[in-house]
């Protein structure tokens, strides 16, 4: 074969090896080189975080507003705290937001679900949920449902 | 039994000296620094022979196991309702596995066993020699153009393999299948990180590339110069080089996605 064909088919090459590299980080694994967008963190105390792990969505009304960064226990109280970052878009939580840790469908991953509030006041960086709902553990509500059957 | 003791003694002695001549090859050849004007085309020559040959049999495969998978998860997520879980399923097994493994398989059958051959033949008929008699390196102007070849185009087939595996099942679920296709590349992309999965599979690819090129050359460097002895060192690439792939593999895995 030509030497310059040959050139030309081998780069062709090498550039498909990339072009399909850069397709799996952008299309598959959604990378995107926007990651530092600019976000704010707030935090949320749950009696039980029930299977909530860092990267799970954080929604309002369903819609993705941010994300878990991480969770750690607060070691006086027992709780689980989650830590937050919230897309500086949007900055308008008042601050009786309540937080409550959901699940998709019955079997499906944990996200939490924000339900803004009446005050005037929003949320600002570093800020604490103060009213939280618990993850649903459903052997907690299987425990409940035979106690009180036999308490009957 | 002092029979028994001699053979075993000198199988272990001989599979010892041949693991010595691999590392003593490798260590040479990749020190054996080409001279970069008349390396490179020599390296185009082999990325044409050892990677762009290969496409057409790493494309066709890449693309029927991803609707495979695909069609296979659709059947039994279906069940349960969750048949927009398909993306992740299908992105996950071949980034993280069958990406890296199947490629590097069939590299091996199809470029690891040709290049033995083709040093085998080499050998067989004393271009080797003659080469070393007109004072030219063989190791520099046959063995690392090939060793390079290798290393460079096998990671860059292992991407190829799972973008068109990615497509193939996508064709499957959400062309075929009509799973909506905005939760399937969501699923995907939420399930899929950059840095734990893709760049793993990449880290994989580069390690089974060194292992198999570094095997197929080596077995055409050290065969016995015959069309028997060539024949043999042919399926001595493919098998050797399949096991160290599947071997490294569960280490890689172990290390990369274990937690301990």
């Amino acid at each position: 074969m030509h030497s310059k064909t040959l050139e030309v088919t081998v780069g062709l090459f090498m550039l498909a090896g990339f072009a399909a590299l850069i397709v799996l980080a952008l299309n598959v694994s959604g990378l995107t080189f926007s990651e530092s967008k600019s976000s704010y963190t707030v935090y949320a105390s749950f009696e039980n975080i029930g299977g909530l792990t860092a990267r799970s969505k954080v929604t309002v009304a369903g819609v993705a507003v941010g994300r878990v960064v991480d969770i750690t226990l607060d070691k006086d109280e027992f709780a689980g705290v989650v830590e937050m970052a919230i897309e500086s878009d949007y900055d308008q939580f008042t601050t009786d937001t309540t937080a409550a840790i959901l699940t998709a469908g019955l079997l499906g991953e944990k996200y939490i679900g924000l339900i803004s509030g009446a005050d005037d006041e929003f949320l600002e960086d570093g800020a604490m949920i103060a009213d939280t709902q618990s993850a649903i553990v459903l052997e907690e509500l299987i425990g409940q449902f035979l106690f009180n059957n036999v308490n009957e | 039994m002092i029979t028994w003791l001699r053979i075993l003694g000198k199988s272990g002695l001989g599979w010892l000296a041949v693991n010595g001549r691999a590392g003593v090859f490798i260590v040479n050849t990749l020190c054996a620094v080409p001279n970069v004007r008349k390396g490179f085309p020599l390296l185009i020559k082999q990325l044409y022979a050892v990677g762009v040959l290969s496409l057409p049999i790493v494309v066709v495969s890449g693309l029927f196991i991803g609707m495979v998978m695909s069609l296979q998860g659709y059947s039994i997520l279906v069940d349960y309702g969750s048949e927009q879980a398909v993306g992740q399923m299908v992105s996950l097994s071949l980034v993280r596995e069958l990406g890296p493994v199947v490629t590097a398989l069939l590299f091996a059958g199809r470029a690891g066993s040709s290049l033995t051959a083709e040093i085998g033949l080499m050998k067989a008929t004393e271009q080797i020699t003659s080469l070393e008699m007109l004072g030219v390196d063989p190791l520099r102007y046959v063995m690392a153009p090939r060793l390079l070849a290798g290393f460079i185009a096998l990671p860059i087939l292992t991407m190829i393999f799972n973008v068109v595996g990615i497509w193939g099942g996508s064709l499957v679920a959400v062309d075929w299948l009509g799973v909506y296709d905005g939760s399937f590349w969501a699923n995907m992309q939420a399930a899929t990180d950059f840095k734990i999965d893709v760049l793993n599979g990449v880290i994989k690819s580069v390690a089974f590339a060194f292992v198999v090129t570094w095997i197929a050359v080596f077995q055409g460097h050290d065969l016995t110069p015959t069309s028997e002895g060539i024949g043999r060192a042919t399926t001595k690439t493919v098998v050797y080089s399949s096991l160290a792939v599947l071997g490294l593999d569960f280490i890689l895995t172990a290390v990369m996605f274990g937690d301990f």
